[in-house]
Order: structure tokens, then sequence, then C-alpha cells
């Protein structure tokens, strides 16, 4: 029986990435529950949004190396991050000047929307591929580790090994100030509470001078700035893949829904609930229970990490059979 | 879907034919221009594409079911040649088997004990004794189903590692792929329908995810990434090694003056093109006897207008999982053909842009609760996602000869095939903003 040790197993192995993958998807699906609360439809193209926010953060970043600038210890990527999130930002507002207002104008079905959200996928998928190509790239420089397992050996004098990436810790703090930022806006300032007046009541928010076209814009630059910062951060704490991107519309979604869609708050602990299940199911737990004095033979791992998604899909149905409007009540900000 | 609109589609009856005339001539041209061969492969995978696109068009242009899965159950229906005409792995049965089988049936009573509980039990005791009920389950399953597992994949892993199929002819796993895929739906259906309709979206991409997932990395199922190949062609297919070794067939060839090569690929892509012609003739009587008759008529009622067909005594929830099952199993059974045609399961393959999204694209640029237009579409856009393929870097090619050689030129060249993405994109914006009924509306 070590306690310690497994306290610490559990915090290098699950409790680090899951909080670090966690702040990723919450601000992945504070985008997509934004959308959904003020323009009504499920945003099919937000992963690939994601991608070409990353795809073009990737790029200034390059260019940003070549001329020589860094940041230091930190990763170039987060000052590359701003041009990022406006190219981003124009290219959503493009997306809307050209595509989506139409819809709105002839007040098409939710369901249509989401299919044009199809088109603009399309699209997205394709120029980030013509911009960056479909491998998978890594893009983080800077300092590597805040602690290392060897210098965490040197200190405490544990058996058991505790690394904390500098990647892993930029995320959270990013994210943190992103999400206090959003709630300072949406709470304090007048746009921000036109949006929560828009998304509770359109007819009501028209009626009281709000005006629909300032508040849909704002809504597509804040999740432009979302899709990016969280599209950057899952990249430098993993690596870029545009397919990897789409594949995480899943688990951003699953979190919106669980959270309650259109709420901001319920996106941030679904992103939370939707990461550490999907950790703390496919971790294998053999370490663990050996320091709690259980040697197992197999590796104690529930389910195999290519069915992370499995986890998403599970938690996702469970919440749609038992309380289809989520955790915290969707639809209201 | 029904966006009624002042319908801008000229040609009236004489519309669909000429239409269906115009994408035979760009097949005709297409075999004048570049050979037969090629033309016909395009063709056939047209005619697959044709039928998963009529039973995505009963899911979404019939009932307006928005269906992200298509790749789950296509690839769910491709199971079926395998577990169905591959020989069976010697001792593989005997081995873990029997295993692998019991600790599904394990795994399904756990699953229908809990949704028992469910159903009996209130407060406290209820949400504790499912949890308990399913804990306890997949502990049993993983038990039996690991040292099961194990033993398959033990057997002869270089070329086989799996369970193998039961040697039957491939034919019936047609009917069996769109079985396989009908079961997938219906759970998927039944906990996703009834609610908004944006669920439904986003369970069906978890769904086929996770079938994809399935098939990738379950090994003594299908041999994951391994890929299971060779297997066996249906019935009146020949090899073209056996036609090109029968001096009677070679005889022939060179009496028309044909090379033997490419008279047995001809003739055998010409057979596929007949059997998967046949097929699609049945669906889409069957699809178009299915949607004049009552049932049809109450299908685009609930579609057109859901609370007044309630109103009216219609199980609107009922009726949409019907049509959402028997829109899955025609995708499956297409899924099925499309992996007897290619004659290898290859799990990594299955991509949802092009399997799920393009089928899509198919239904909407052909029309949606249009049959014929489904087929036109499936056919036409799998045409043009092929050929786009080839044209992007000539485009490309074009534009950028202004440009000096050098890294920008051979990047942008290098990824001009992935213009494509960003044509299928265009395309289906502007048909649903300019014709969102179709090339070939719905009435």
């Amino acid at each position: 029986m070590d306690l310690l040790n497994a306290l610490v197993a559990i915090l290098n192995y699950v409790v680090i990435p899951a909080t670090a993958y966690g702040a990723q998807l919450a601000l992945g699906a504070l985008g997509v529950t934004l959308i959904y609360g003020i323009l009504r439809f499920s945003n099919f193209a937000h992963g690939d949004t994601m991608a070409f926010g990353t795809a073009v953060t990737i790029i200034v970043t390059w260019g940003l190396q070549a001329a020589g600038v860094s940041l230091g210890p930190l990763p170039t990527a987060l000052l590359a991050l701003p041009f990022g999130i406006a190219i981003t930002a124009a290219l959503m507002l493009a997306t809307d000047r050209v595509i989506y207002r139409y819809y709105r104008k002839v007040h098409a079905a939710p369901v249509i929307l989401v299919m044009v959200s199809v088109g603009v996928m399309f699209l997205m998928n394709g120029i980030t591929r013509l911009l960056i190509g479909v491998d998978e790239i890594r893009f983080d420089d800077g300092a590597r580790f805040l602690i290392t397992a060897r210098e965490w050996r040197d200190w405490t004098g544990l058996a058991e090994p505790l690394t904390l990436r500098s990647t892993q810790a930029i995320t959270v703090v990013v994210a943190a100030v992103v999400v206090w930022a959003l709630f300072w806006f949406l709470a304090k300032t007048r746009t921000g509470k036109s949006m929560r007046a828009f998304s509770d009541n359109e007819d009501l928010a028209l009626l009281s001078g709000i005006n629909p076209n300032r508040v849909v814009a704002v809504t597509w630059i804040i999740a432009a700035a979302l899709a990016t910062t969280a599209g950057v951060l899952y990249g430098l704490d993993k690596s870029f893949k545009a397919f990897n991107y789409f594949q995480l519309l899943l688990p951003v979604f699953a979190a919106a829904i669980v959270g309650g869609l259109g709420n901001p708050l319920g996106a941030i602990a679904g992103g939370f609930i939707i990461a550490f299940s999907e950790v703390g199911v496919t971790y294998a737990w053999k370490k663990v229970a050996g320091y709690l004095g259980y040697n197992a033979d197999g590796l104690l791992q529930l389910l195999s990490t290519e069915y992370k998604f499995a986890v998403s899909f599970v938690i996702l149905i469970i919440v749609l059979l038992f309380k289809p409007t989520g955790l915290f009540r969707g639809k209201s900000f | 879907m029904s966006t009624r609109q002042p319908d801008a589609a000229g040609g009236g009856k004489l519309r669909a034919p000429l239409l269906f005339a115009a994408m035979a001539a760009l097949i005709v041209a297409e075999g004048m221009t570049s050979g037969w061969n090629g033309a016909l492969v395009i063709l056939n995978m047209g005619l697959i594409s044709a039928i998963m696109a009529l039973g995505l068009n009963m899911q979404w242009g019939y009932a307006g079911l928005f269906n992200s899965g298509v790749v789950g159950f296509t690839a769910i229906g491709g199971l079926a040649p395998v577990l169905i005409s591959m020989q069976p792995t010697p001792g593989a049965f005997s081995a873990g088997g029997w295993g692998v089988l019991l600790a599904l049936v394990v795994a399904a009573l756990a699953i229908a004990a809990a949704v028992w509980l469910n159903r009996h039990l209130t407060g406290k005791a209820k949400g504790l004794s499912i949890v308990a009920v399913l804990v306890v389950g997949f502990f049993v399953y993983r038990w039996i189903f690991d040292p099961a597992v194990a033993a398959i994949q033990a057997i002869n892993p270089a070329s086989q590692g799996y369970l193998g199929g039961l040697g039957l002819p491939v034919m019936l796993s047609w009917p069996v792929g769109a079985l396989l895929a009908a079961l997938a739906a219906w759970g998927v259906a039944k906990t996703a329908l009834g609610l908004r309709s944006d669920y439904l979206a986003i369970a069906t991409l978890g769904i086929g995810e996770i079938i994809v997932a399935v098939l990738k990395n379950e090994e003594w199922l299908d041999r994951g990434v391994l890929n299971v190949t060779g297997i066996p062609r249906p019935w009146p297919v020949p090899y073209e090694v056996d036609l090109q070794a029968n001096p009677a067939f070679v005889q022939w060839m060179t009496d028309w003056g044909i090379s033997p090569v490419t008279g047995s690929t001809v003739l055998v892509k010409l057979l596929y093109t007949g059997i998967f012609g046949v097929v699609l003739a049945v669906l889409i009587l069957g699809a178009q006897l299915a949607l004049k008759s009552p049932w049809g008529r109450m299908m685009r009622a609930i579609r057109d207008n859901e609370v007044s067909a309630a109103a009216m005594g219609k199980d609107v929830t009922g009726r949409h999982l019907q049509i959402f099952i028997l829109g899955a199993a025609v995708i499956g059974l297409g899924g099925a053909m499309m992996i007897t045609l290619d004659g290898q399961m290859t799990p990594a393959s299955y991509n949802p842009l092009r399997y799920t999204f393009l089928i899509l694209v198919m239904v909407v640029v052909g029309g949606s609760g249009n049959n014929w237009g489904s087929v036109l579409g499936g056919v036409l856009i799998w045409y043009v996602w092929i050929k786009a393929e080839v044209w992007g870097p000539k485009i490309m090619h074009t534009i950028t000869m202004s440009l000096a050689d050098g890294p920008l030129r051979q990047h942008l060249y290098d990824s001009a095939p992935h213009m494509r993405v960003i044509i299928m994109g265009l395309i289906l914006l502007i048909v649903l903003r300019f014709a969102p009924r179709g090339l070939l509306p719905e009435k």
C-alpha cells in the first residue's frame, strides 16, 4: 500500500492530461454552444474552423520563427495566435455574409442550416488542406517541461515520476483567461448583454432595438477566437493534423450537449466531464492498482485508446436518454 | 427537404431523360477518351453511390432526418461479405469463437437488464442498480472476451488471426449487410429520435465513428487495419486470369480485334455493371412504389408538418424510426456491394468526408426526395469527384503559370488534388442556395 505514489501516478497520467484536454474541449464546446444559442443551429464546420485557425497560426508561427522572433520559453505560436484569430474571424464574417445570412432572412429550418454548415465544412477543409496539407505537424517550441521527471524525483524522492509539460500549463492558463474574458464580456458589456437577450428571446430582443446583424457578427468573431484558441492549444499539446480536428467534432459536440446546448457554463463543465471520462476509461490502471496493493495480471484498461470516441458517444447517449436538455439546462445564457 | 420555393427547373417532362442522357454521354465520352476500363470503374462505383444516395434520400429526402453517420452504415454493411463469404479460419472457432459469442451474449443481457431495471424501478435504487448491473456485466464480458480474442488472434496471425467467414456465396452477404446496418440504425435512432433534430445528426456522427473504430481495431472480427483480401466474387463474374487462360475467350476477343487482357477486364466490369444495375432497378422500383403509396404520402406529410401529422394521429417518431432503419439498410446494402466489388475490406479507408458527406452532396444535388434524382446525383457527383482529382492539378497548372518555379508553386501544385473538396463544398452551397430542390425536383 503506497498511497502517495498512487496519487502521483493518477495525477501524472489522468488528472494533468485530462485537465489540459478538458480545457481544450471546453473552448471548442463554448464556440459550438454560442453559435447554437445565437444562430440556432449545430455548426458542423466547427472542427474544420479549428483546423483552419490552427493552420493559419502555424504558418504565421513559421514566419515569425524565420524572422527570428521568439517568446523565449513560451511557444512562438502564442504570438501568432492573434493573427490566426483575426484571419479566421475575417473568414467567418465572410462566410456569414455570403452564405448564412440568406438563410436567416428566409427563416430556414435549423436542419437546413446544419446542411449548409456541411457545405462550409467542405470549403474550410479544402482550404486548410490547400494551405498546409494533410500531414501531422508539430509546432511547439520553447521550453518543453515545467517539471521534468528527474527534477520531481530529486525534489520528492518518490519512485513515481511526475512531469508537467509547459503546453499543458499554457493550455490551462490561456483557457482560464479566455473563459474569464468571455464571461466578463457576456455579463458586463452592452454587446454581451444584447447577445444574451438575443439568445433568450429573439423577438423581444429585436423589439427592444438590438441590432441583430451586430449580434451575429460579434458571435462569429467570438466563435472564431474560441475555435482558433482551442485548436492551437490542442495542436501545441498534441500535434496538428487536419483530420484529427474533424474528429474532435464529436467530443466537442458531446461536451456542449452534455452541458446543455446554448449554456456556456455547461459547455465548460461538459468539456471536463468528457475529457476526464475519456482519459480515465482509456488509462491502464495496473500501476495505480499495484501501489494500492493489488497486483493485476492485465493492464486494467477499461477500453483501448482507439475507442476514446466511444466514451463521448456513450456519455452523449446517456444524457440524451435521461436529461435531453443537458446537465445545466440548455438554451439559456 | 422542403424549402418550398418557386421551381426554376425548366425542361418539364423531358428534364429527367435529358439529364440521364447527358450523364450517359459523359460516361461514354470518358470511355472514348481514356478507355472503357476506367469509364466502367467510375460507372460501377457511381451505381453503388447511387444506391447509398437512395438510402440516404429515404432518410433526408422523405423524412428530413439528418444522418451524418453514413460512413458507419456503409462500413458495417461491408463487414457482411467478410463474415459470409470468406473461408472459416481452421480452429479459430473452437479456440475462441464460442468465448466471443458468449461474451457478446453477456453484454447484450447486461444492457437488456439495465433497460428492464430502468423501466421497472424508481428513485435511488434505479440508478444504483443500473450502474451495478452494467459494471458487473462489463467485467464479466471482458473476463470472457479477452482470452477468447487472444486465442483467435494467435492463429496464423500473418495471414489469418481472425474468425473468418462462413464460406457461403458472397451474394448472400448483401442482404446480411443491409440487416447489420439496420440493427445499428435501430440502436442509435431509438435513443436520438424524438429529440431536437440536431441531436440525431450528432448521435449518428458518433455511431459512424464508433463502427469504423470497431472495424479498425477488432482484429478477431475482420483483421482490423491488416485488411481482409481475396473476398470471392459473386457467381457470374469470372476472374480475369481465368478468362485469359480460356482459349475460347481468347479466340472470341481476337475475332473482335480486342486484346484479351483489355477484353477480360472490361467484361468483368460489365458483368458487375449488370448486377448492380439490376439491384438498383429493383430498389428504385420498390422506392417509387412506396413513395406513391399511402405510406409515402404520410411520410411526406410528416416531413412537411410534423405537428399537423401528429394531430391526424400519425406516430411521428415511430414512422421516423421506420424510415431511418430502412434507409440505413439500403446504405448497408451498398456498403456490402462495394466491398464485393473491391474484393477486399480495408477499414482504414472509411473516411467520413468521402462516405458520409459526399453522399449527402449526391442527394441534395440530385434532388432531395426524388429517387431518380438520387441515382442521377450519385453517378454525377461520383464522376465529378473522380475527375476533379485530375482537373485540380490541370487548373492549378494554368493558375500558377505566371509564378516562378519555387516552393510556393510546388506547394500549390502538390495540394491541387485537394481542390475537389472545395469544389464539392461549392457545389453543395450553390445548389442549396439557388436550386434547393436539386436537379430533379421532387414533384
